[in-house]
């Protein structure tokens, strides 16, 4: 089992809940903006805490209200590509890319137990043609690059899963397909659990290899 | 203006106003940094009274201050065990400024630590920081231009410090006797214009280029740029 979901969190009236379990591949977190797709990002990155609910990933549990776990984000191993890319302004591309090396206790503290990715820092230059921009400040890059460079980031963490915020939105048609095929071929060939956040269904159909559909108000109950 | 003006005696003078302001913005730039970084992220009870605590010297009449510091390092005092060491001594006059000082650079600092995009750190602890390093490798880099702003800050404000100083250490030639109290000193003597003048043209100098390269900082900090 890839992502075992179910989570509830109250945001001011609204309460945003979510349930998901799926096998191996990509799975697609569909629904207009404003439905709380992000909300539940950040609580399978521990960055929300669910008012209820559980979060596992590969059979680990990183959030359990009733056993009253919460793995804190720093050992969840999540390899999370925010919208907004949130490259660190003071540091050059190639400091950001390596910012994430884990310590490889890290992974056996919370218990995933063969590290995934065993990807180097090479091939992942190679895989998203970032190895030009080394020296590059982030304010320098643009919002293509930019969004690269924070799935490198992100990659060269060694992460046990990957969460990957609309990662295809403000980018030209060239850009959205080469970011496309990069992560068809995370998700076929390296076989990394990633959930994809999106509000684009022809995106959602092709790289889907599960939809859930978040709806707007007030539950969703997922998979249907 | 005379010789005098511009003799050894003045230069002394200056000297040691740049010696306590130093001491002063260095002394209490770690502890401006953590009250600023208290009052900028913690929720506790009781944050509104050390707020407005901090910020008590800024609006306190400034003799008040140095009397309070006067009794608390008195020799019976709270603080009594360090007294041969303050009182009459430039270390004394430091702590004087470095008091008025702190509202000032715990303002600035806090603003800059306010300014650190929070969602910058969460992405740090995405990639596995722990709590200390997101502090060491994103929050402290991210809001040292306006740290240092502040500090150059401080030190201007330490420089031109005269009513606790005055009040605490009194006014010794050589030890306490900063530029404005040589100035005010100066004044009660007749026929001290030209050394008035004198000394009054060097604060404005000194103080005119602190703020500007604090400004200079702050701007940079203002557009998430580094320092170094």
């Amino acid at each position: 089992m890839s992502f075992d979901v179910d989570v509830a969190v109250r945001r001011g009236e609204a309460e945003i809940a979510c349930r998901f379990a799926t096998g191996s591949g990509l799975t697609v977190l569909f629904g207009p903006s404003g439905a709380g797709k992000t909300t539940v990002l950040n609580m399978v990155a521990g960055l929300v805490t669910p008012d209820r609910g559980h979060v596992r990933v590969r059979d680990m549990t990183l959030f359990d209200s009733e056993r009253q776990i919460d793995v804190p984000t720093e050992l969840r191993c999540v390899g999370y590509v925010f919208q907004d890319a949130r490259l660190f302004p003071h540091l050059r591309v190639a400091a950001n890319l390596r910012y994430g090396r884990r310590i490889v206790a890290t992974a056996r503290q919370v218990g995933f137990s063969e590290k995934s990715l065993g990807l180097g820092e090479a091939e992942v230059l190679a895989l998203l043609g970032i190895g030009d921009l080394l020296d590059r400040w982030p304010r320098s890059l643009s919002g293509g690059e930019a969004r690269r460079v924070a799935i490198g980031r992100a990659l060269l963490s060694d992460p046990a899963f990957l969460l990957l915020d609309e990662p295809l939105s403000s980018l030209d048609s060239a850009r959205r397909e080469e970011i496309m095929l990069l992560i068809e071929r995370l998700r076929d060939a390296i076989r990394l659990p990633i959930l994809l956040v999106t509000h684009d269904r022809g995106e959602a159909e092709r790289l889907g290899s599960r939809i859930v559909e978040i709806e707007q108000e007030p539950v969703s109950e997922g998979p249907r | 203006m005379n010789a005098d003006t511009w003799g050894p005696e003045t230069w002394g003078v200056v000297l040691l106003s740049l010696k306590v302001g130093a001491a002063a913005m260095a002394a209490t730039l770690p502890l401006a940094f953590a009250l600023a970084y208290l009052l900028a992220r913690a929720r506790f009870p009781g944050r509104l009274l050390v707020d407005a605590l901090v910020h008590l010297p800024l609006v306190v009449p400034p003799v008040v201050t140095g009397w309070v510091l006067l009794l608390a390092f008195a020799p019976h005092g709270p603080f009594g065990l360090f007294s041969q060491w303050v009182l009459f001594r430039w270390t004394g006059a430091a702590i004087a400024a470095g008091v008025m000082a702190l509202p000032l650079m715990v303002r600035a600092i806090r603003l800059s630590i306010e300014a650190v995009d929070r969602r910058l750190e969460q992405a740090a602890r995405t990639l596995g920081a722990r709590r200390w390093r997101v502090f060491a490798t994103i929050t402290l880099p991210l809001s040292l231009p306006g740290v240092l702003a502040a500090a150059v800050l401080g030190f201007a404000r330490a420089l031109g410090e005269f009513g606790a100083t005055i009040t605490f250490v009194s006014n010794v030639p050589g030890e306490t006797e900063t530029l404005p109290l040589a100035i005010y000193a100066a004044l009660q003597l007749p026929g001290g214009d030209a050394r008035v003048l004198g000394l009054s043209l060097i604060s404005v100098a000194l103080s005119f280029v602190a703020l500007v390269a604090s400004e200079l900082l702050a701007r940079r900090a203002g557009r998430g740029l580094h320092v170094l």
